[in-house]
């Protein structure tokens, strides 16, 4: 599907926790529907700020936030997700004293009463292992179960576009294989997808396009497959990644 | 010997009623709110000028319903106090809490409570005066209530009403949607908003939650014992003391704490007499903090 | 026309003696609190230890309380910054690992313990009786107030003088630095390889110290002591005066004690004066009402207080 407009449109984003201390310094990136934008580069580079910024928790101090038409720049943290904006924070994204049903009820909470019980069922089909364990405090699940949470809590009320603080944190490669696969079938489904990635191989491989960014502006962007492999960018920012012939 | 154990339940029910309303806001905002002990005075002054106002205005209703001392008037009385009491929290919190905020050293906040804390009771003390005074003059006899335990109707029925109170919190603490936020925020502040929860909103829930609970300790402390100005202010030293012991922001910590203060309470008045009371929260607080500081339900801050 | 000065030199310097006794209390609290961002809450139960240890080392044998040794002031005092200073290095060792209102509580609790035992342990402090005859400096003028007042205030200046600039000296100097150091940011001090408890520990100590200190010269000079002279009141009071003042600065401290004590005199003999008897009681009440207002409102507008700290740790660097 067509847009006049992408979806999600970050222009000049100045952010930072200390007035006059920012880290994010006029970054613009923006989503479409249906696809995966990376957002990568060296440590301290403001992605986390980034994409925190763009979810209402770290303070804009300049540019625009734009989602599905509208400007969400001052919207409060909490109304994002009624937006159809939803966020999953890197570590600590589940709550882990309550169970896995709370977690998602409370999700639910931002949805009309009559439509809970509808999507909360809808979830649990979509996710069976959490179905099976949503008796269990979220914090005794396994690491690639609370991420599976996380993002499950994340798209309980259907999101137009979901953006992720580093969502291979902590995980094995073959958690983040399957975590990342869950992403790909997610955005076929027409959901945009945004995420913030330490881990650039895997990242690479799963976005369709990516942003590199350093010192809190946008200094490199492009399809994934070429960033992947221009051997300069990754020698210089990525680590000296190597993707060969990148399957998606 | 076996008294202990109907006085220990009472001053440990008494107690958590208080704890849950500290360990919440402890959790939530971060910081020891000194100011809650006064929520517990306001709630027995309030229901008492409430039900004298009720009794002037409909006969007979200061009469103690069968047994109890308890008379309609102070039944009345005492969930509009709860009601109030609720508000004096809000507007604490409105007033004072909110503006330092995020803004300056948390610890600033806990001085303010403190600050406040003195305001309220010197307040109450200059309306109400210092003399201690009752809800009745009604003598209650102890009568035996079966395995060698002996109650007054009055402990029964609070008993009663406050484990009514518990299950009624523990019900909307678990079922209910402002339940979860309240405990998902008591974990995760940025987590909760993420997740779509006004927390502004679910803080403003936790504070009268916590000052209409603290309201009902204080009625149930002024009906069982007496009411003056300080009475709020002498438990805050059990009610921090159990809300550690419990693990700050578990609420059934909270009064598993209470209770275990409480029976220790009731057996050191057994064995070293009634003014020895107050160490007890202490020395429970120094053994928690030297062998466990998170506490029994321990989650690390 | 010299016996109508008497009276108000008498009542000045009496005044002047007790301003000073709670500005040196507030010395205290300023190296816990001001330098070193440390919240004690139990103010009260540490001029009470030093009050208690002071007299009842001092104090001739008496059936009423332990004690008896009858040593000589000077010692007494010196016990009750030890006494003092030692259960806040306890306290202090114990909590400040631990999140930083965890201090605030244990340290209300230590008061709230401390006037427990002054008030049921009898036989060891006399009970709600207090410990009296405690020796008294000047003790031989002590048929003329004015001439003993003026005495011990000259003492008593004399001691909060060398304290205060003991205090100066402290505060410029490396160990003052690092404890600054540690209560901007812990873990750049700590890359600095300083260990953050040992020197809160330290401060704590010391502070709890003067506070004994305050507590001891008190004692001495009034002569007589008992429970309830060491209540949240006086907690409450100290902190007032050095919000008032400015946290962070010694200065600050001494004027904002001066401040708020007279204020609290004058509002004292205002309401001696004006009110009925009956209600002075409530009208004592609703003067803490005022103060506990002043206290948060300035907590919340000007929390550096009247004179407020100056600048940073760099500005003591030349």
């Amino acid at each position: 599907m067509s847009r006049e407009q992408p979806l999600l449109v970050v222009e000049n984003l100045v952010a930072g926790y200390e007035p006059g201390l920012p880290i994010v310094n006029g970054a613009s990136i923006h989503v479409e529907a249906g696809e995966i934008v990376a957002v990568l580069g060296p440590n301290g580079a403001g992605k986390s700020t980034l994409i925190k910024a763009i979810a209402g928790l770290a303070p804009i101090s300049g540019g625009a936030v734009t989602f599905d038409g509208r400007d969400v720049t001052r919207l409060p943290a909490h109304r994002m997700i009624r937006a159809g904006l939803a966020f999953t924070p890197q570590t600590e994204n589940v709550f882990a004293s309550l169970s896995v049903d709370d977690n998602l009820q409370l999700a639910a909470g931002a949805l009309a009463k009559a439509l809970r019980a509808g999507r909360v069922a809808a979830t649990y089909a979509a996710f069976p292992d959490l179905a099976r364990q949503r008796r269990l405090p979220a914090g005794r699940l396994s690491g690639g179960q609370r991420q599976m949470l996380a993002i499950a809590r994340a798209l309980l009320v259907a999101p137009k576009a979901l953006m992720l603080d580093e969502p291979s944190a902590g995980l094995s490669p073959k958690l983040v294989e399957m975590v990342f696969a869950r992403l790909a079938d997610i955005a076929r489904s027409g959901v945009g997808i945004l995420l913030v990635e330490q881990n650039t191989r895997a990242a690479l491989a799963l976005a369709d396009r990516a942003y590199v960014l350093v010192q809190g502006r946008r200094r490199h962007e492009g399809p994934a497959r070429a960033l992947a492999n221009d051997p300069m960018i990754a020698a210089l920012y990525l680590g000296g990644v190597e993707i060969e012939g990148a399957p998606r | 010997m076996t008294q202990v154990l109907v006085d220990g339940l009472m001053s440990g029910v008494l107690i958590g009623l208080g704890a849950i309303g500290v360990t919440l806001t402890y959790s939530i905002l971060g910081f020891a709110n000194f100011a809650h002990g006064e929520f517990i005075s306001f709630g027995a002054y309030a229901t008492l000028m409430i039900a004298s106002g009720i009794s002037a205005l409909v006969v007979g209703s200061d009469q103690g319903i069968g047994a109890l001392s308890i008379s309609p008037a102070v039944i009345a009385a005492s969930l509009l106090a709860m009601a109030l009491t609720a508000g004096l929290a809000l507007a604490l919190d409105w007033i004072l809490f909110s503006r330092l905020r995020g803004k300056s050293a948390a610890i600033s906040v806990v001085m303010a409570s403190f600050g406040a804390s003195m305001a309220i009771r010197a307040a109450l003390e200059f309306a109400f005066t210092s003399r201690p005074t009752y809800f009745s003059r009604d003598l209650e006899i102890a009568r035996p209530i079966g395995l060698g335990l002996k109650a007054t109707p009055d402990q029964i029925a609070l008993i009663t009403v406050a484990a009514a109170l518990l299950i009624g919190v523990h019900l909307l603490l678990t079922r209910t949607q402002i339940g979860r936020a309240m405990r998902a925020v008591s974990e995760n502040q940025a987590l909760a908003r993420a997740a779509g929860v006004d927390v502004d909103a679910t803080i403003r829930a936790v504070w009268a939650l916590g000052g209409a609970l603290a309201s009902a300790a204080g009625v149930m402390l002024g009906l069982l014992v007496q009411i003056r100005p300080f009475m709020g202010f002498d438990l805050l030293l059990p009610l921090f003391a159990a809300a550690i012991l419990g693990g700050i922001g578990s609420v059934p910590g909270a009064f598993a704490g209470a209770l275990i203060i409480g029976f220790g309470e009731a057996i050191t008045v057994e064995l070293a007499g009634a003014e020895w009371r107050a160490a007890v929260a202490f020395l429970i607080l120094i053994a928690v903090l030297i062998i466990r500081p998170t506490g029994l339900a321990g989650r690390p801050t | 026309m010299t016996f109508d000065l008497v009276g108000p030199i008498a009542y000045a310097s009496f005044f002047l003696v007790i301003a000073l006794v709670n500005a040196l209390v507030c010395l205290g609290l300023n190296l816990q609190w001001g330098q070193s961002g440390l919240f004690n809450v139990g103010v009260a139960g540490f001029v009470a230890i030093g009050a208690y240890a002071s007299a009842l080392l001092t104090t001739p044998p008496s059936d009423s309380h332990l004690g008896g040794f009858a040593l000589p002031i000077a010692f007494g005092w010196l016990a009750a910054m030890a006494c003092a200073g030692l259960a806040s290095a306890v306290i202090g060792a114990l909590t400040l690992r631990l999140r930083a209102d965890y201090l605030a509580i244990t340290t209300f609790g230590v008061a709230v313990v401390v006037q427990l035992v002054a008030l049921n342990a009898q036989k060891l402090t006399g009970g709600a009786f207090g410990v009296a005859f405690i020796p008294r400096p000047f003790d031989s003028l002590g048929a003329t107030p004015a001439l003993y007042n003026l005495a011990n205030l000259g003492l008593i200046a004399v001691v909060v003088g060398v304290v205060y600039l003991a205090l100066e000296r402290l505060v410029r100097s490396p160990w003052g630095r690092v404890l600054r150091a540690i209560r901007e940011d812990e873990r750049a001090a700590m890359a600095l390889g300083k260990s953050p408890a040992r020197y809160r520990v330290e401060a704590f100590a010391l502070g709890g110290a003067l506070m004994g200190l305050a507590g001891a010269i008190a004692a001495h000079f009034i002569g007589f002591i008992a429970p309830e002279n060491y209540t949240s009141s006086l907690t409450f009071q100290v902190w007032t005066m050095l919000i008032v003042g400015g946290s962070g600065n010694n200065l600050g401290a001494i004027i904002g004690a001066g401040l708020v004590w007279a204020l609290w005199t004058v509002s004292g003999l205002a309401i001696a004066g004006l009110v009925p008897a009956s209600f002075e009681a409530r009208a004592a009440a609703l003067r803490i009402v005022a103060i506990g207002v002043l206290l948060a409102t300035m907590i919340i507008f000007r929390p550096r207080g009247l004179i407020g700290e100056k600048a940073t740790v760099s500005r003591h660097l030349d």
